[in-house]
């Protein structure tokens, strides 16, 4: 079941990478290929986005109390590193796109800027899960702290929006949405976007299948470190 | 819970007073960051002036770091955490008192902070109300923010280097509305400022509501 999901997603990133390499148009008013990049920007963004939203669900669920399951605090974790790559990777082909489009690698943008606010965010949400205490322990910080993280996204979103428009007129950045976008552009964008869901979906799956045996493994080592010490115990007990 | 919130903050002003840790150590830490930025930037005025207000943010976020993880290593000493705990106090009043003490110590740190750029940056006073206003809604914005992400990193081994992490990115609102109102005050029309302290007063009231929720549960098991 798992091979076959992958092999479809493998598929569906494979035809996307051939339509938006050789069959979609460079872009007419630009004349160049780097629009091409926009194949990877938008769905690495709606990805980042996706994922975040997973872990503020999984979080809630896990404070709940009739629904709290150690399950939701690794499918949170889970999700956040694969949102945290993908933020990253949504930044790195901006900046990319940014420099021949823009002239710039890098623009004071609202919406660059809360991206960049995110990636920290959400670092450090894995700085935090990293640090080890018991299972529940970890679910209650972590859980509270993706939440905080979550809200602090549009308030930070809403700061930067104004603190643009205040202070800086006429900035480079030009809507997408100017330029007419193709049959086959809007088709690549599209298949990309659900190409790029499905590979989130395979990378959490297995990323919860590992976190869970990291769990069980765990606690079974903790079972014979205690098993291993009673019967140490017993050998000494015994010749006196 | 006023009671119970202003008896936290108590204690923690009575133990700075006493130890004198935030008047000897951060209140200077937050000066030498003046100078700091003042050779960073060749000591040129003009720069200085134009820069002052972000300049002088950057500073009272670097050593709110400090104040957030010295309120916290106070509670770990001598497992005070579990005094606190068993003193029945409930969670949302321990955390409206600690984040007062340190929204105190905050104010102090900026007076004595905003008088080095003032002489040092040559930066005339203007706009007092919206300085004013604008501080008060950071400082408990940026003082409740810091006390919950001190307590949600309370007791884990790396809480020292793990809160700047945590609470710099979270507090970049606080870091641009209180920079963008102390320029229309310093620099421009202090009625531009408006707007800033209203999201500066947002910030502020949802940090506290929202460690006054989550404080109690994030205290119990730490």
């Amino acid at each position: 079941m798992r091979r076959l999901f992958l092999a479809a997603t493998l598929l569906a990133l494979g035809v996307t990478a051939v339509l938006a390499l050789w069959v979609t148009p460079p872009r007419a008013n630009q004349g160049f290929d780097a629009v091409r990049l926009l194949y990877l920007h938008v769905p690495t963004a709606w990805v980042a986005y996706l994922a975040f939203g997973v872990t503020a669900l999984a979080s809630v669920l896990w404070l709940i109390p009739r629904t709290r399951d150690t399950a939701w605090d690794l499918l949170a974790g889970s999700s956040a590193e694969v949102g945290v790559v993908f933020t990253g990777l949504t930044l790195i082909v901006g900046s990319l796109w940014g420099k021949p489009t823009w002239g710039t690698w890098w623009e004071w943008d609202a919406r660059l800027t809360t991206t960049a606010i995110l990636f920290f965010l959400y670092l450090g949400y894995l700085a935090l899960r990293r640090t080890g205490t018991t299972a529940d322990e970890r679910g209650k910080r972590c859980s509270i702290a993706a939440i905080i993280a979550f809200v602090d996204v549009p308030i930070s979103y809403l700061s930067v929006t104004w603190w643009q428009t205040l202070h800086q007129q006429g900035t480079v950045f030009n809507e997408q949405n100017k330029v007419l976008i193709d049959g086959s552009m809007a088709f690549t964008l599209v298949l990309a976007v659900v190409a790029f869901t499905m590979l989130y979906a395979y990378l959490v799956m297995e990323r919860f299948q590992l976190a869970r045996l990291e769990e069980g493994r765990e606690a079974r080592e903790l079972a014979q470190a205690i098993a291993d010490r009673v019967s140490a115990d017993q050998v000494e007990v015994m010749p006196a | 819970m006023v009671r119970d919130a202003l008896l936290v903050a108590g204690k923690d002003l009575r133990i700075e007073r006493r130890s004198r840790v935030a008047l000897q150590q951060i209140v200077p830490f937050g000066a030498i960051v003046v100078m700091l930025f003042a050779f960073a930037l060749d000591s040129d005025r003009t720069l200085l002036h134009q820069a002052a207000p972000g300049l002088f943010w950057a500073a009272i976020l670097l050593a709110v770091l400090l104040a957030v993880g010295r309120s916290f290593s106070i509670e770990e000493a001598n497992r005070a955490r579990d005094g606190l705990r068993l003193s029945g106090l409930d969670g949302g009043s321990i955390f409206l008192g600690k984040a007062a003490a340190v929204a105190l110590e905050m104010f102090l740190l900026e007076i004595i902070v905003g008088i080095a750029v003032v002489v040092l940056y040559d930066v005339s006073v203007r706009g007092i109300l919206v300085l004013l206003t604008s501080s008060i809604a950071a400082t408990v914005g940026l003082a409740a923010t810091g006390t919950v992400y001190g307590v949600l990193a309370g007791g884990l081994r790396a809480r020292e280097t793990l809160v700047p992490l945590l609470v710099l990115p979270a507090v970049t609102p606080v870091m641009l509305g209180a920079t963008r109102s102390f320029q229309a005050a310093l620099l421009g029309s202090p009625s531009d400022a408006w707007p800033w302290v209203q999201l500066l007063t947002a910030f502020a009231v949802l940090a506290v509501t929202a460690g006054t929720v989550a404080f109690g549960p994030l205290l119990e098991e730490a």
